[in-house]
């Protein structure tokens, strides 16, 4: 099978849904770039280079370059949703949501609800996350959990490339808005992924290690170093059940909660500030609906309550790191009750 | 890239160019609007019906005269103050009253109420709470219609409050930027909540600021059924022809409070009244239209009867109709499979 990076894959999984429904399309700041430029068209081909080859196929009426207007983008693919098209639109930073989150979580979350199901808002709304590029405080953030708190917004993490492109043809033949986080780290990772087209369903974890002394959740990329400590363990016997939940909201808190009933302990890792986040939001579940079968007191590993720092001493102490990762999990086996 | 701004100020009211079967249409649609905010405010007094109402009396012509030029499949996005636009637009009036008093067969299913108030077989793609909040939708509208290759409108209602709201701005820039088949109607009634226009705007007028986008504006009398729908007649026309976005600023009167239950004690002495006697477009209408022999007294006295009495009819069959069912709480949170 094809070895794809998480890149390529989204980009296949656009070309794909383009050339089959005619009514799938593009927009966002320099999704194809050079708008209006005197040198070449699609010179960007979106910031990370995702949406690069879209507007030589499918042309400008849906390939769409905006002006910097993430109130009228998320707002134009939202009325556009409602009335026969199926957008991707593209945010660059999840940082932006800030300048256009009434679009976001009072109408395109919205719509269906309080207008009885007669409105349907078939959008995508891609950006990306991730701290360790030196971004600063307004570039770096993972918002993850701001999105997956608002009803009628369904949201997607991938971790790998395999996963990236079906969750993103499952994401735009889904009625509903969904917010695609992609993780700028891993861009460029890659792994096998099929030349054809494949969804991935919402709301269905997948195990990346099976074992039976512990369990840990993972959200977007820490999950890599989550798989390199769950190794080192194994290499001491220890062995973890490791579960990337996929999306968030639909979250699959049966496969967390049969996990942790059997494991008995847990360990939840996301790269968000610590108050009110993903895992926050997971370990409060599993308090709730398995405090029977735990043996030890869950442990969040997540990033700091700050904003992301610039420094590069600093934004390595901000982000979870697998140290962090380590020490929690080490915390909580030796933990005797 | 510049285009000159055409203003319209107040152009006499000239009946010519309208039929007589439009103008008892629009007639027909200003008087149900007029009678449907009345009504509603009875209901409220008396307890019927649950919320916040911001009624749209003395506004009527506006919607009335663009609503003549729009086909069912043609888009229009409101504002809390957005009864109005519904009827204009076709909405069905007796789900209408369901809604608005919380109950089921209501047009949202009693999920959404006064200012949620939509009706998307007729292209109204909702009431909307959020100040500014239609603008970039109805943009996406515009951007549907351009894209599928159909000659539909997109229009966005709003107030003088709105013209100050950055995604107003935003979704003008778009428009202009795409070329999209998009009317940005700002409905000036002096008044963004209880704060006056003069204050707030900071800008001579909001059209204006429609020209600095790059997008021909037009003022208008609001009070004027016949000179909006002129002005809109070329309006429309000119999105049908894929020419781009337009902007649209109608002075008119808002006879009620911000909402209903204002003390309004920002208004001045005898202001209200002054606007209800020499400002209320339904009898400049009427009296312009029995002037120029578009229609008798005595068939509009007729209209006004056969409605008074539909909207009693609604009134009566909302009043009798149960609420949603408690197990309507968590439908259609989603579209699909959650």
């Amino acid at each position: 099978m094809p070895v794809k990076t998480y890149r390529e894959a989204i980009n296949e999984a656009l070309h794909q849904a383009m050339a089959e429904d005619s009514s799938v399309i593009v927009l966002g700041e320099e999704v194809s770039g050079g708008a209006g430029c005197d040198g070449s068209r699609d010179a960007y081909g979106g910031v990370m280079g995702v949406t690069k080859g879209l507007l030589p196929t499918y042309g400008e009426s849906r390939v769409i370059d905006t002006p910097i207007t993430e109130s009228a983008i998320i707002g134009a693919a939202a009325g556009a949703a409602q009335t026969g098209l199926r957008p991707v639109a593209e945010l660059m930073f999840m940082d932006f949501f800030g300048v256009c989150f009434d679009q976001i979580y009072n109408q395109a979350a919205k719509f269906h609800y309080m207008f009885g199901g007669k409105a349907k808002c078939p959008m995508v709304i891609r950006c990306t996350t991730g701290a360790g590029w030196r971004a600063g405080a307004q570039h770096s953030q993972n918002l993850t959990q701001m999105v997956t708190m608002v009803p009628g917004l369904k949201v997607v993490c991938p971790t790998n490339a395999y996963d990236a492109k079906g969750l993103m043809l499952q994401a735009i033949q889904d009625d509903d808005c969904v917010i695609f986080v992609e993780d700028k780290i891993l861009y460029d990772t890659s792994c096998e992924v099929p030349d054809e087209m494949y969804t991935v369903p919402f709301g269905e974890a997948k195990y990346y290690r099976e074992g039976s002394d512990l369990t840990i959740v993972a959200i977007s990329n820490p999950m890599h170093k989550v798989l390199a400590v769950a190794d080192r363990l194994e290499a001491e016997g220890i062995t973890c059940d490791v579960i990337d939940p996929r999306t968030t909201s639909p979250l699959d808190e049966e496969a967390i909660l049969e996990s942790v009933e059997m494991t008995g302990r847990l360990v939840v890792v996301d790269e968000m500030t610590p108050r009110c986040g993903m895992a926050s939001d997971i370990s409060s579940i599993v308090a709730e609906k398995a405090f029977g079968s735990l043996r030890a007191p869950i442990k969040k590993v997540t990033a700091a309550h700050s904003p992301v720092p610039f420094a590069p001493n600093l934004e390595d102490a901000w982000i979870p790191q697998e140290a962090d990762i380590e020490a929690a999990v080490r915390q909580v086996l030796e933990y005797a009750s | 890239m510049s285009i000159d701004t055409q203003e319209i100020t107040k152009p006499k009211a000239s009946t010519k160019g309208m039929s007589k079967q439009q103008f008892l249409k629009a007639y027909r649609t200003m008087r149900t609007i007029r009678d449907f905010e009345d009504k509603i405010s009875e209901q409220f007094m008396k307890g019927n019906i649950p919320g916040f109402l911001h009624l749209y009396s003395g506004q009527e012509a506006v919607a009335a005269g663009l609503c003549l030029l729009l086909d069912d499949d043609d888009y229009v996005i409101s504002t809390h103050r957005g009864h109005g636009h519904c009827i204009a637009k076709g909405g069905d009036v007796g789900g209408m009253m369901k809604e608005i008093m919380a109950k089921q067969g209501g047009l949202c299913d009693g999920k959404g109420g006064s200012m949620h108030i939509a009706d998307f077989d007729k292209g109204m793609l909702g009431a909307n709470a959020i100040v500014g909040g239609g603008p970039p939708i109805i943009v996406g509208a515009a951007l549907s219609a351009k894209t599928l290759g159909t000659d539909r409108v997109g229009v966005a209602f709003g107030g003088d409050g709105s013209s100050n709201q950055g995604t107003t701005f935003e979704a003008m820039n778009l428009a202009v930027v795409l070329k999209l088949p998009a009317i940005f109607l700002f409905e000036n009634n002096g008044y963004g909540e209880g704060t006056h226009a003069s204050y707030a705007v900071g800008s001579k007028d909001i059209a204006s600021r429609a020209q600095g986008f790059g997008m021909p504006a037009y003022k208008v009398d609001g009070t004027d059924l016949f000179a909006v729908y002129e002005l809109c007649k070329q309006v429309v026309e000119h999105c049908r022809q894929g020419k781009g976005p337009v902007t649209i600023e109608a002075s008119v009167p808002r006879f009620k409070g911000h909402f209903e239950g204002d003390p309004q004690a920002y208004r001045g002495d005898g202001e209200i009244e002054r606007l209800m006697k020499e400002e209320d477009c339904l009898e400049i209408a009427r009296k312009a239209a029995v002037k120029k022999k578009l229609a008798n007294a005595k068939e509009l006295d007729a209209i006004d009867e056969e409605i008074a009495s539909y909207i009693n009819e609604v009134t009566e069959a909302a009043l009798a109709a149960p609420a949603p069912g408690d197990d309507e709480l968590l439908t259609n949170v989603y579209s699909s499979a959650y």
